[in-house]
């Protein structure tokens, strides 16, 4: 496309290509700052895109390209494929969605690394292009199958529990190092293709085995880890093309996706260690370590009672939890709050990082059926709050409020941090029956006195439970 | 090396960046980031456009127009499913 500019241009080409991927870097930074915020969020999402557009249209430009058929057809096809899957997409199945489109993001690298090996003579390009066309292809392809087989763990397609060989830590560990030893290899002697082919069948296993073992319930961690790997391939692909774009845009990612997979090791209380190599997450703590008692007895409720202590109350704090958003009663949950509020009853929503299925969806979800989000608060807003709160109505949630947490030090949930709704006045859990959570722990705060039960569908309890509200009129 | 090497100090600066714009972020948004985040690291695009266009062998221009197809997915939907997400975000006033 170059040759359509006037002659004074071509030769300041370079320069001004290079100048315009430094506009579209300022666009992706600023962008991802205001992603920081509510207020700013959307505009930064664009600001990104914004810049991405930039540096797709500049790239068409370069000298070095000839050819816009198979350009075209791969960006129109692409795109479809994007779009119907960013229109179609349930917002329940985010973590599965964002999986995938990490799966793609990072077997492209890989794929250019591969182009970029088969465009040229391996041979004539330097050491440094070797060693990161080497890291690019392996980053790269442990990113896109890591990323299908946790988007296939998500979806159930996989089992969710740990599938593991004797030794699994041992076998990764060799393999992940034996590709290392490839990369090594590859950078010595490029023109022997037995090596580069090693490199590629041996990282896409690792990719395989390494994410396989990992229980369902770590997925946010993995997808996020995953997501900083995919940043880092593009990165290892800017090195590979000398493209500063790239390198720049793919170092952001990669050190976002580090910073969010602390976060939520934080928030589930393990490390990353204990992740990719512990145990936990669906099945491995030999089942739950205590059933509950049979003399144990709780209190009941029913939609009446629990509609006039909740229209009585100065503070009602609604706490979900992703059983809220399998009964889709995020709309009624939402009609609720809007008639308590009619009331004059203030109303906010504890929000635990791993309430929905990765941190932040649930957010979403309540986003979704119009909760503003100046009513959500996060899991450190909302601990002082309960001191002064009436009624805490715990939906769909479990674990994230058991006391077992901060109790009893044999729990395998010991130490994660939890929603303190026990220093409310009064809890009300929505339940179908008084069985244990994800985790498989029984939770004390069922036979509490404090609390009580409030046994049925969580949609249809929340319905009767609006209609009831509606006639103490 | 001269190269490898000043590419690696834009890294390493570019990786503190990332770390200094992302550690403040509330959970709120955790999920729209990730997916926003998701979707830059699409960039690599711009390498698969170099590839297919500037390659004159076809088994390079095929590997890079599947390069496209990838990156395109990631950057397209992930932009486009992000601002479905944040668009749902409103402030009480607004409701």
């Amino acid at each position: 496309m170059s040759q359509l500019l006037p002659d004074a241009l071509q030769s300041a080409l370079p320069d001004i290509i290079q100048l315009l991927y430094l506009v579209a870097t300022g666009f992706f930074i600023v962008g991802i700052k205001r992603l920081g915020s509510p207020a700013t969020a959307r505009s930064g999402n664009q600001m990104a895109s914004f810049g991405m557009l930039i540096g797709v249209l500049v790239t068409l430009f370069d000298r070095e390209i000839l050819s816009f058929e198979l350009i075209i057809a791969g960006v129109v096809l692409g795109s479809l494929i994007g779009i119907v899957a960013a229109k179609k997409v349930q917002m329940t199945a985010m973590p599965e969605m964002v999986a995938i489109f990490n799966g793609f993001g990072g077997g492209a690298s890989a794929l250019v690394a591969w182009g970029e090996f088969a465009r040229v003579d391996p041979t004539m390009i330097a050491v440094d292009g070797l060693i990161t066309t080497g890291l690019s292809i392996l980053i790269g392809s442990i990113t896109f199958t890591g990323s299908f087989i946790a988007f296939g763990k998500l979806k159930g397609f996989i089992d969710g529990g740990r599938i593991a060989l004797p030794g699994q830590n041992i076998i990764n560990l060799v393999l992940t190092a034996g590709a290392l030893g490839l990369v090594g290899w590859f950078t010595v002697d490029p023109g022997y293709q037995v090596v580069f082919w090693s490199l590629f069948g041996l990282a896409l296993l690792i990719g395989v085995l390494t994410v396989l073992p990992i229980g369902g319930a770590d997925m946010p961690v993995v997808i996020s880890l995953l997501n900083s790997y995919s940043g880092i391939a593009a990165s290892m692909a800017g090195f590979v093309l000398g493209n500063n774009l790239l390198i720049i845009s793919g170092a952001l990612v990669g050190a976002a996706g580090l910073i969010l997979t602390n976060v939520m090791c934080k928030a589930m209380n393990r490390t990353l260690v204990n992740v990719l190599f512990g145990a936990f997450g669906g099945g491995d703590d030999g089942g739950p370590g205590e059933t509950g008692d049979s003399d144990k007895s709780v209190q009941k409720t029913f939609a009446d009672d629990v509609a006039i202590q909740c229209s009585y109350a100065n503070k009602v704090v609604i706490v979900p939890g992703y059983g809220l958003a399998v009964a889709q009663a995020q709309h009624v949950l939402k009609e609720v709050a809007s008639l308590l509020e009619e009331k004059g009853v203030e109303v906010a929503y504890g929000i635990h990082p791993v309430a929905g299925r990765m941190p932040g969806h649930m957010n979403v979800l309540l986003a979704e059926a119009d909760v503003p989000y100046d009513q959500l608060y996060d899991m450190d807003e909302i601990n002082p709050q309960f001191k002064n709160t009436n009624v805490v109505l715990i939906i769909g949630a479990n674990d994230v409020v058991n006391p077992a947490a901060k109790t009893s030090p044999g729990s395998p949930i010991y130490g994660m941090p939890i929603l303190n709704v026990d220093e409310a006045e009064r809890t009300i859990i929505f339940k179908r029956s008084l069985s244990p959570g994800y985790a498989g722990i029984d939770n004390d705060l069922f036979y509490s006195d404090q609390n009580q039960m409030f046994f049925g569908d969580a949609k249809k309890s929340l319905q009767e439970l609006s209609k009831a509200i509606k006639e103490l009129e | 090396m001269e190269d490898l090497i000043f590419n690696l100090f834009i890294f390493v600066l570019a990786s503190f960046v990332g770390f200094e714009l992302i550690a403040k972020v509330p959970p709120t948004l955790h999920t729209p980031l990730m997916s926003g985040a998701n979707a830059i690291s699409g960039i690599t695009l711009i390498g698969a456009l170099i590839i297919t266009g500037g390659s004159d062998s076809p088994y390079a221009q095929w590997i890079g127009f599947a390069a496209i197809v990838f990156a395109t997915i990631n950057v397209v939907g992930g932009f486009m499913v992000t601002d479905r997400m944040l668009e749902m975000f409103k402030k009480k006033e607004d409701n």
